[in-house]
């Protein structure tokens, strides 16, 4: 079901846990949907310095999150924007059809962060 | 310690080797979803295919040795449901078919007499969405009963339900995934002189629970082989004599002309074994898969916090269901941990069933959509051992822990406290 890429991940998650005082968290998904995902980033100067994640949900969400953990780190916020869900599939190796939606949510969660971080500057 | 490690790397190692399509080592706990057909079922099926070619309705001798063979089985699985009759057992292609012939074929059979049907919130799908589309296509009415927190329809609620033009009610006699078993006796005896049929699907049920449909009172009881180590794509229907119903298959004959098309005598044949089997180890099984079961249910509640059992205990729940929805974390990640370590399992999320919401069934008890998520099920047959239990109960709380140590919902949960 799930491409040795998205195994990988699922088993040995990067980046997985919480930041200290990080500048910003983002979260999107609920319980009842079946997935959440947060992000906790540390960003120095538009760079994305540290990154972590929590995830409730299934092997696709965990992959996902992780992989986007891994590609974000040390990118300015421009750049870490830049990546799609289409991107994220592509390197995980593909992913079944019906995760492509409910499951793919780790650059909602990116953008939310950005959101509350760039909410924050202002 | 050390005779420890290597105990459990030859187990993991082991489960790596594949032999041909079957993985020996697996420790297979999916016995609700099908089971391996037993070596005397293959035999049968393959000496069957090998010699009996001929079609059940030709006239000349190798068609009626064929139509013979049909007849025995028909006797046999008579004698384990004790139907009246053999010509009242039918030949399907599944639970699926037989479920969904007997709730459309008896509804369009009664439609000059009503238009309402009552069955439960915790039905296969099987039944559920045959019930949908005749609501959708045919404009019948159907009444959902709802289930109390074990899963148990109560008598009063279908006594409520009953109307004037109620022409069917469809009840499960052992629920699939959480293992409740009604009260389908007494369900039987309520609606007995009462204008409805009664359909049940014992699809779960047959392999472990001695049925007697004219002591129950059942015009139609659905079941499958390869829930019972037989092959699959055969089921059977029970049809109480002078059961009106409309065949949902056209195009010959066969069965009584209750459904069409050249019957499965392999199959059939191989169905027929299977009885057989159960007949005679059913009491052997049931006592076995009762210990493990209640050792596994133990096991977890001791070990695991959070772990909520669906579903009763002890003689009312199928003797090989397990289930548990771990809160905070969501199933489909549970059974990749378990696959990895060769442990086949399942789960009512939403991943694994297909659409965004997690299972009807544990809706229906009360659960909340975030815990229905993160729920297990590992179902017992007849040949797991105590040494596999002992290795699910090692292994299971340090996969749970670790993808709840993953999970926000975990961390925010155990701040609160």
């Amino acid at each position: 079901m799930y491409s040795e890429k998205v195994m990988d991940h699922f088993q040995n998650p990067r980046n997985v846990g919480d930041l200290e005082n990080p500048d910003t968290v983002g979260e999107v998904g609920n319980p009842s949907c079946g997935d959440i995902i947060q992000l906790f980033l540390k960003i120095d100067d538009e760079v994305i310095t540290d990154i972590k994640f929590k995830t409730f949900g299934c092997g696709a969400a965990v992959a996902t999150s992780s992989l986007t953990t891994e590609l974000v780190k040390g990118k300015t916020i421009e750049e870490a924007l830049r990546i799609s869900k289409k991107d994220i599939a592509e390197k995980l190796g593909g992913l079944p059809p019906n995760k492509m939606h409910c499951s793919n949510l780790a650059t909602d969660a990116l953008k939310d962060a950005i959101d509350n971080y760039r909410g924050e500057d202002e | 310690m050390l005779l420890n490690f290597y105990y459990h790397f030859t187990i993991i190692i082991s489960k790596m080797q594949n032999f041909g399509g079957i993985n020996m080592n697996e420790i297979y706990l999916d016995h609700a979803a099908t089971t391996p057909m037993d070596v005397e079922v293959i035999n049968t099926v393959n000496k069957y295919m090998e010699d009996y070619y001929g079609n059940p309705s030709s006239i000349y001798k190798t068609g009626q040795i064929a139509n013979n063979k049909l007849n025995e089985a028909r006797k046999t699985i008579a004698e384990l449901i004790n139907a009246n009759d053999f010509r009242e057992i039918i030949f399907t292609s599944g639970g699926t078919e037989s479920d969904n012939l007997a709730i459309k074929g008896a509804a369009l059979a009664l439609k000059d007499q009503g238009n309402h049907i009552i069955t439960t919130k915790i039905e296969h799908h099987a039944v559920l969405h045959t019930c949908e589309y005749l609501e959708k296509h045919h404009d019948y009415e159907v009444t959902y009963l709802d289930v109390d927190e074990k899963g148990f329809v109560k008598i009063a609620d279908i006594k409520e339900a009953l109307r004037e033009d109620t022409v069917l009610v469809s009840i499960i006699t052992a629920n699939n995934e959480i293992g409740t078993i009604q009260p389908i006796k007494e369900i039987g005896t309520f609606l007995k002189n009462k204008d409805v049929y009664f359909h049940t699907d014992a699809v779960q049920a047959i392999g472990q629970i001695k049925l007697n449909v004219q002591e129950i009172n059942i015009d139609l009881l659905s079941a499958s082989a390869h829930k019972i180590h037989g092959p699959k794509g055969v089921g059977m229907l029970y049809i109480k004599k002078g059961t009106k119903l409309v065949p949902q298959l056209n195009g010959g004959a066969q069965e009584r002309n209750r459904r069409a098309g050249t019957e499965n005598l392999p199959g059939i044949m191989g169905f027929k074994k299977a009885v057989e089997l159960v007949m005679e180890n059913r009491q052997k099984y049931v006592e076995k898969n009762s210990y493990l079961r209640d050792k596994l249910i133990n096991g977890i509640e001791k070990s695991i916090d959070d772990a909520v059992l669906n579903g009763p205990r002890g003689s009312k729940r199928l003797s090989n269901n397990v289930n548990f929805c771990f809160k905070y974390i969501e199933g489909e990640s549970i059974l990749l941990n378990l696959d990895m370590l060769g442990i086949a399992a399942s789960s009512g999320s939403a991943c694994t069933s297909g659409s965004l919401d997690p299972s009807h069934v544990l809706l229906a008890i009360g659960h909340s959509k975030g815990t229905a998520h993160g729920s297990l099920r590992l179902s017992l047959g007849k040949d797991n051992t105590e040494q596999e239990i002992d290795f699910v109960l090692e292994k299971l709380p340090g996969i749970i822990q670790r993808i709840r140590d993953m999970s926000p919902l975990y961390i925010k949960e155990k701040e609160r406290s």
